[in-house]
């Protein structure tokens, strides 16, 4: 690597040695500007200043409230289940509400939290300051996809209060059982829940639209898309996935909305139900089980790859060095994205399938191993011999590393098909998919949350207070997760809302319910920590420095920090390198910024007086 | 603007290095040498595409099972094919009316186009009307509903083309924009068309064909 960054320097100092004058801007000139400045629009009220903003990074941070929101509620669903497992004589909870809970629980987090924080809060707060544009490509369409959002969030709470709850189904929402007579929310919860999806879709499609022409065609000069940070890359791509996965969402909702409400017969097939004959006939379950999961894989990696690429950047920052290998940690993202649309059926081995499609699907999620092994190893490489800062960004990273291998190395167990059939309906599998897309993304966005809040407020957030969140937090969960692998392996079964005491049970089993549920009730009161650490920084933290944990990305190089609307005052930024030119030999910072031109970097010579 | 790369050679640059670097900062920012508006348009058609696909491919799939009794196509449905198959051709004479600045033409091929968009709507309706009235609902069998649902989904990308043609129609009359950009907007309505007939055509073709 150090060769590679003599030569450049040898290469700017050929440059000095021409340039006689101090006030020479040769080195430092970039053509002129072709493309017209983007037009703004700007807001006149408090209305549309701070409800119906079309600014990007109040979308952002409004998306990333809302979803942090709804994203509680799914916490104290937890508590709840899980108190009801390790207490099962209580009677605290009815088996419909426990349902209910396991069902809105899965959707909330994974759709309704992290699909909405990722793409909607980071995409829009990041992707026009580290593109160096001014706003979204289309900043109206932006508002209407964050309100849709809204209003897909407030159908999914209705649900809880229309007759008979929310549904019970499960997040997979398997036909025929999740609109027949016996399922909890059967005839309306049900619906809720498809409508709201469906807004969330429609919500989502204008948000991508924005996200992906922005970073195409929004970029400030000397962008190039190899010189982009990797957390753009992955909001990218993810992105991109998004657009094709969600379609197969919609259509599954939408062919149930009409099963269920007209009694048409997509997936529901001829069948008795209490005694009576439906008026059912010949609808495939497997059709919509398939179209489920060809959005629900992809899905996973909506989540990961903006946690790859985030965690990317913030360990480059907080390690004062170069990602290592940026091509390959692209080319990973990519090809994982592109990968991704050919696993979905290794969530149904146990639906019964050709052995051969089996085969088929446990090589590809095999092969998706290889370039996600390539990231690991490429952010342990990272951070070997860097100038490691144990700051909290870091932490969570590092917390994210140990996890995500930990998670992924327990997908290569489920994987195989004769593995994943006796672990399938086990606790093995919900120890295996909280670890790899529950856990290690919450960490990340813990961690992007306290390296860009002063991005946000200009103030820093509590530093005690964020390693005790981390401390409990990271620990807690391994100390949730572990014993459920365990517990897995011994055959306790997932999705039962009561377990006894019984010839089939081991004693142990119960003894770690309840260890695991006073872990839960810990890890989730500690991240009240976190929210007043969120919200009493804002007025009570310590003011920021520009830049304070000098990074190289354009967002922290505006003009004003917090950046104000339309971000770069009257010029947009130029970009002159990459954003991971870290602790540069002969640089007199150990950060170049990527619009710092070529002049003011070669020691003293070119200082301006 | 700079030279077309293909995605390899783009994805193989090594940002690091001095030639890469001085051919980087000339870079003007944009990816591809289209407006944003037509990059929009093929991003959405794109996402269409994926939709359609998988509801052609849960028709394949269910119409597999023994219960699917074929419907009968009216022939008001060969009229709508011919209606939308018009528009297309309207407009793509209108995009070259509006380069060569015959606006009052141009003028009256967009209003052409909104007659004819909401005649193939009213079809549509029609058809519906009809087969109900001769008893093939939704719920007597699944082909029926299919039939349904392809031609709902087709109508609403239609309907959202009528929106997006009623802003490009009043802009156009007002003369609020310039040249380039109302040639712009008209270009991105016959792309649309265009796409939308394809999809019907294909979605027609299918049901023909089983």
């Amino acid at each position: 690597m150090s060769d590679e960054y003599e030569h450049k320097l040898e290469a700017k100092s050929d440059y000095v040695g021409d340039a006689s004058s101090v006030s020479t801007p040769d080195i430092d000139s970039v053509p002129k500007a072709e493309l017209p400045d983007q037009e703004l629009y700007h807001s006149h009220s408090w209305w549309t200043t701070y409800v119906f903003s079309q600014d990007a990074k109040y979308i952002g941070i409004q998306y990333a409230l809302t979803a942090i929101g709804t994203g509680l509620l799914g916490l104290v669903l937890s508590w709840l289940m899980r108190i009801q497992l390790a207490f099962p004589g209580l009677g605290w909870l009815e088996p419909t509400a426990y349902y209910q809970f396991v069902t809105m629980h899965g959707m909330i987090m994974v759709v309704y939290l992290l699909t909405a924080l990722f793409l909607g809060g980071f995409g829009n707060l990041l992707i026009p300051l580290m593109c160096g544009a001014r706003d979204m490509a289309f900043p109206y369409v932006n508002m209407l996809s964050y309100w849709a959002f809204v209003v897909a969030v407030l159908v999914l709470l209705a649900s809880f209060f229309v007759p008979g709850g929310p549904t019970g189904a499960g997040w997979t929402l398997y036909p025929p059982q999740a609109i027949t007579a016996g399922t909890p929310g059967y005839n309306g919860g049900i619906i809720l829940m498809l409508i709201s999806l469906i807004l969330f879709v429609a919500g989502f499609t204008m948000g991508g639209l924005n996200y992906i022409i922005t970073v195409l065609q929004l970029r400030a000069r000397g962008m190039t898309l190899m010189r982009l940070p990797l957390t753009i890359w992955g909001i990218f791509t993810a992105t991109v996935l998004a657009m094709f996965a969600f379609p197969a969402l919609l259509v599954g909702c939408l062919m149930m909305t009409l099963d269920s409400l007209l009694g048409t017969s997509f997936f529901m097939p001829a069948m008795v139900s209490l005694g009576e004959k439906l008026t059912y006939e010949g609808g495939s379950p497997i059709l919509f089980q398939h179209l489920f999961w060809f959005f629900g894989h992809p899905e996973v990696y909506i989540v990961a790859l903006p946690a790859f690429g985030i965690v990317s950047d913030l360990l480059s920052v907080h390690s004062r060095k170069t990602i290592f290998g940026y091509r390959m940690m692209v080319w990973a993202i990519v090809g994982i994205g592109a990968l991704s649309f050919f696993v979905w059926a290794h969530h149904m081995y146990v639906s019964g399938m050709n052995p051969w499609f089996g085969f088929f699907f446990a090589t590809t999620t095999l092969i998706i191993a290889v370039p996600t092994a390539i990231k690991v190893y490429n952010w342990i490489l990272t951070l070997w011999r860097g100038n490691i800062q144990l700051s909290l960004p870091m932490l969570f990273s590092l917390g994210f590393i140990v996890t995500f291998l930990n998670g992924g190395l327990t997908g290569l167990f489920l994987g195989n098909v004769t593995v994943d059939v006796p672990l399938s309906d086990t606790y093995f599998v919900v120890a295996h998919f909280h670890m790899v897309m529950g856990i290690a993304p919450i960490l990340v966005i813990f961690g992007a949350i306290y390296h860009w809040y002063p991005l946000i407020t200009g103030r820093m957030m509590n530093e005690t207070l964020g390693k005790i969140h981390f401390w409990i937090t990271f620990i807690g969960s391994y100390a949730i997760y572990f014993p459920m692998h365990y517990q897995g392996f011994v055959g306790v079964p997932r999705r039962y809302f009561e377990i006894y005491d019984s010839p089939y049970i081991d004693t142990s089993t119960l003894l770690l319910n309840k260890f695991i549920t006073i872990a839960v009730l810990i890890v989730g009161a500690a991240q009240l920590l976190f929210l007043y650490n969120l919200f009493a920084s804002a007025r009570l933290g310590k003011k920021s420095e520009k830049n304070p944990w000098k990074a190289n990305s354009l967002e922290w190089q505006t003009p004003q920090m917090p950046p104000e609307h339309g971000n770069w005052g009257k010029e947009l930024p130029k970009v002159y390198r990459w954003p991971y030119d870290f602790s540069v030999p002969g640089a007199k910072e150990d950060y170049i910024p990527q619009n710092q031109p070529p002049s003011e970097i070669i020691g003293a010579k070119v200082e301006k007086t | 603007m700079s030279t077309k790369k293909s995605i390899f050679q783009l994805l193989t640059e090594k940002p690091w290095e001095k030639d890469q670097i001085e051919a980087d900062n000339e870079h003007q920012g944009k990816t591809l040498s289209l407006t944003k508006q037509k990059l929009g348009l093929r991003t959405i058609m794109a996402a269409s595409t994926v939709l359609f696909s998988l509801f052609i491919v849960a028709y394949s799939d269910r119409m597999l099972v023994s219960d699917w009794r074929n419907m009968p196509e009216p022939w008001l449905l060969w009229l709508n094919t011919g209606i939308l198959f018009l528009s297309s051709l309207v407009l793509h004479q209108t995009t070259k009316y509006a380069k060569k600045e015959i606006y009052e033409k141009t003028k009256n091929c967009l209003y052409f186009v909104g007659f004819l968009a909401y005649a193939f709507l009213i079809g549509q309706l029609i058809v519906w009307y009809q087969l109900m009235s001769t008893g093939y609902y939704a719920t007597s069998n699944v082909a029926n509903a299919f039939f349904y649902l392809f031609t709902t989904i087709h109508g609403l990308h239609i309907i959202g083309g009528i929106y997006f043609w009623g802003k490009t129609t009043s802009k156009f009359i007002k003369r609020s924009l310039k040249k380039e950009d109302i040639n712009n907007l008209i270009d991105i309505c016959a792309v649309y068309w265009h796409f939308l007939l394809a999809v019907w055509l294909v979605l027609f073709g299918l049901m023909l064909s089983s």
